[in-house]
């Protein structure tokens, strides 16, 4: 069968694996920050540029983070590849 | 009271809308493939489109409207959950990604129905889709429809049924002569328009409320719970947050208004930039516009209708013409999420009830008219529900996100990524997916503390997997 032969697919399996990795990525960083410094009392928590640091951590720089990080994995792993049967890319 | 400076800026937009539903059709009547060019715009977006439709689809009326409104009873804990959203961004396009690209070009498909027509060669799996696809879509697109009319409603004092009409005129007529292209063009400048709208109204008002130390300061004064991950009322355990990652991030994969996009796109380089400005405009988006419910607590203190939070702080905190902008965000926000399902609607009727069952053979001349007529009377039947929204379409609204990914999600991924996966595992799956789910949220929505989602997703996966195996040898 052509469909398991075409090496274009293991490009794209590879590139859906690398989707799922970088969730995983996106939710500990997510999941971590705001339970772990955020479970403690309010009194006690501590501040970054005004906001509580739990916040800062999970919401604003993990989001910089994975942007970052998403704009590097795509740079270093992802490939062009035509998706026309026999075309090339344009 | 109506205020012109606010009110022209919403003007303009609507007169840029309908030059460029002018300029699509144009593109659609010179094509050479009417089908391909109306109902996915001769895949050939690039990246900057693909993101800017992607992100315009998904965020719909409550990323702008009902979702600060949320965060400014509970606090930043809402926040945290809104950026669960975030894979959105990403996730779908890399999952669906290039297999999804290649497959179906291969198989010519144009829609979503299309792909899992030649996957599993089912008409039972097409009926099944098409239904849940019109059942559910008509019902979110009148439920954005009374959101949007009820936003110009408020906005500019007209009535409602005025409003309404303005409102699905506007749409109609550029989605009917435009086409797919002219949904995404569209799109492209309402996202543009939602992400400088957020970021306009977020620095009003840190402004507003003297700084965010300020703002925090009187937040903790009043509440200290609204500053933790936990809510004002303590309801957002991490067990409950975390499974919205199932509903509003991972699961969008199956909503089919987001998959068909990912067929249209031009060539790998499209998906990447896509990829990484989409994450992008979902992340200011969602970040910012929940922040600034959270914000608008002490700024304006004392709201009772949490829909009425971002109107109202726009209009407090930012100079007339800077919030006519802002305003125009939620409109293109309801705008671009209920062209997309108009289109998407009657592309089901046109290309999968009428060309598969009906008339296979039907002359290009034959479907233009189709397409056009099926859109527009789409179009008139949601306006005239939207008069009068019946109860059943209410509750059926609030099933469409998650009964569409109940019933796509398996049978997208798996038909893409497990060769083994056939036509009896997607019909259970399918079935299955859905009357779980609403069957739990009948009886029991927030069953062992999770969103209702998580567990017909997870099962309609068993299931999928189960029946699958099992049936093998019919197929092979």
């Amino acid at each position: 069968m052509k469909r398991l032969q075409d090496p274009r697919f293991k490009v794209a399996n590879r590139e859906a694996l690398i989707g799922i990795a970088l969730v995983l990525i996106n939710f500990a960083i997510w999941f971590g920050f705001a339970y772990g410094l955020g479970s403690k009392d309010p009194a006690e928590y501590s501040y970054i540029f005004g906001f509580p640091a739990w916040f800062f951590y999970s919401c604003f720089a993990g989001t910089i983070f994975m942007i970052v990080l998403i704009w590097i994995t795509i740079k270093l792993f992802f490939k062009n590849i035509p998706f026309d049967d026999g075309g090339e890319e344009q | 009271m109506i205020q012109w400076q606010v009110i022209i800026p919403l003007i303009l937009f609507l007169i840029i809308i309908f030059a460029i539903g002018f300029w699509a059709n144009k593109q659609v009547r010179q094509s050479d493939s009417f089908l391909q060019e109306y109902f996915l715009g001769g895949r050939e977006m690039g990246g900057f489109l693909l993101a800017m439709t992607m992100m315009a689809t998904y965020g719909s009326a409550s990323s702008f409207i009902g979702g600060p409104g949320v965060a400014y009873n509970l606090g930043l804990g809402w926040v945290l959950l809104a950026m669960a959203q975030l894979p959105a961004g990403y996730f779908v396009l890399m999952v669906l990604g290039k297999k999804f690209a290649i497959i179906s070009r291969r198989y010519e498909a144009i829609t979503l129905i299309d792909f899992l027509k030649k996957r599993y060669e089912s008409n039972v799996v097409i009926i099944l889709s098409a239904i849940s696809i019109i059942v559910f879509l008509f019902a979110s697109m009148t439920a954005q429809w009374v959101g949007g009319a009820r936003l110009i409603e408020s906005l500019t004092g007209l009535h409602y049924p005025v409003a309404l009409i303005i409102f699905a005129v506007t749409v109609l007529v550029y989605v009917t002569i435009g086409g797919f292209r002219a949904v995404a063009l569209t799109d492209a400048m309402q996202g543009s328009v939602m992400i400088v709208g957020t970021i306009i109204l977020l620095i009003g008002t840190i402004i507003a409320g003297g700084g965010i130390e300020n703002i925090m300061t009187s937040l903790a004064t009043e509440n200290p719970k609204m500053l933790t991950p936990f809510g004002s009322d303590g309801s957002l355990t991490p067990l409950y947050v975390s499974t919205f990652w199932i509903l509003i991030g991972l699961g969008v994969v199956g909503l089919p208004q987001i998959a068909v996009r990912a067929m249209s796109y031009k060539n790998s380089q499209s998906l990447h930039r896509a990829i990484l400005i989409g994450t992008i405009g979902i992340g200011t988006i969602m970040f910012g516009m929940h922040l600034i419910g959270v914000l608008a607590r002490p700024v304006l203190p004392g709201i009772e209708v949490g829909d009425k939070v971002m109107p109202l702080l726009t209009l407090e905190v930012l100079p007339p013409i800077l919030a006519g902008i802002v305003l125009a965000a939620p409109m293109a926000a309801i705008m671009s999420t209920v062209n997309a399902l108009l289109i998407l609607v009657s592309s089901t009727f046109v290309k999968d009830i009428y060309l598969h069952f009906i008339n296979p053979n039907a002359a290009e001349g034959q479907i233009k008219s189709r397409s056009f007529w099926v859109t527009t009377i789409i179009g008139l039947a949601v306006v005239l529900f939207a008069l009068n929204p019946p109860e059943f379409l209410i509750w059926l609204n609030l099933f469409a996100f998650g009964g569409l990914e109940s019933a796509f999600l398996w049978s997208i991924v798996l038909g893409l990524y497990w060769k083994r996966a056939n036509k009896y595992g997607a019909i259970a799956s399918m079935i299955s997916g859905l009357t779980l789910y609403i069957l739990i949220d009948r009886l029991s929505p927030h069953i062992f503390g999770m969103h209702t989602v998580t567990i017909p997703i997870l099962l309609s996966f068993v299931v999928f997997v189960g029946v699958s195996l099992a049936t093998e040898r019919r197929t092979s």
